[in-house]
């Protein structure tokens, strides 16, 4: 077993155990950081595919931008385990059922797809997750939709601001 | 790495997602749970375009095939980041209406 392998199937059961855990936790301020740890798990699986800049992108727009507003508004809301709204017993059973039924026939699915056996993700190497070669791409083939972004931006900004203003 | 353990890693997040969005009840765990979501997608999308490039580095040594999986993941993450923002809003919204973030009060948008 390389540490590839290693690496791999360490950062996989992170990431499971962790998404788990943003499931079972009480508190929403624990289910934060457990999703942290999960985009964390993330980005280590991007380093091993060498998607260096993806990696980075998504530590800082994730778990560093996106997963502090989320706390942000939590402890805004003075959230805690006790105010937690419960759904009954009966419903979340049948979730995690139907849940599992979904798993079972996408898994069963994969399994049968005749295309797969033998194909590879190459691993460590390949240069086109570099940052180099993404901007190239970026700013070339992809201007367009690179500055329609921007609109998005602009638009989400404002739209947070008219619906969070008080009336 | 066979590209199935990468399919079924995905496959598995994107399942405890969805449990999440449908046993939860707390508007914002549910939202964390949509962006769990949205991250085996990426995940998966990365992978696919190794898989690609790897294929065609056998035939010629300076193809850039797969580049746009990992662009589209680029745009994946700049459309949740708005969403986001917008999302946390109408949660922020709800909560001074009803001084509360269960989705149940969201059941009839009516009033």
């Amino acid at each position: 077993m390389s540490v590839t392998e290693i690496l791999f199937f360490f950062l996989s059961a992170l990431a499971v155990f962790s998404a788990v855990m943003v499931l079972v936790s009480k508190s929403p301020v624990h289910s934060v950081l457990w999703l942290i740890a999960v985009f964390f798990a993330i980005s280590g699986h991007y380093v091993l595919l060498n998607a260096q800049f993806l990696a980075i992108v998504n530590l800082i727009v994730y778990a560093g931008a996106i997963m502090v507003l989320f706390l942000f508004v939590i402890m805004l809301m003075n959230l805690n385990a006790e105010t937690e709204p419960q759904k009954h017993m009966w419903m979340k059973l049948a979730g995690v059922i139907s849940g599992g039924c979904l798993l079972i026939i996408l898994v069963s699915m994969v399994r049968q797809a005749v295309d797969l056996p033998g194909k590879t993700a190459l691993m460590k190497e390949g240069n086109i997750g570099l940052i180099g070669n993404l901007g190239k791409a970026l700013f070339s083939d992809y201007v367009v939709p690179f500055e329609i972004t921007s609109v998005l931006f602009l638009s989400a900004m404002v739209g947070a601001v008219v619906i969070g203003k008080k009336e | 790495m066979p590209i199935q353990y990468y399919i079924y890693l995905c496959l598995t997040l994107f399942t405890i997602g969805i449990v999440g969005v449908l046993t939860r009840r707390n508007a914002i765990i549910v939202f964390m749970c949509i962006e769990l979501m949205l991250n085996a997608v990426n995940l998966l999308l990365v992978a696919f375009s190794k898989m690609h490039h790897g294929a065609a580095l056998v035939k010629d040594a300076t193809s850039s095939v797969g580049i746009e999986g990992q662009l589209f993941v680029f745009f994946i993450m700049v459309v949740a980041a708005a969403e986001v923002s917008v999302g946390l809003a109408i949660i922020v919204m709800l909560y001074r209406n009803t001084h509360s973030v269960d989705i149940n009060f969201l059941n009839r948008l009516k009033n």
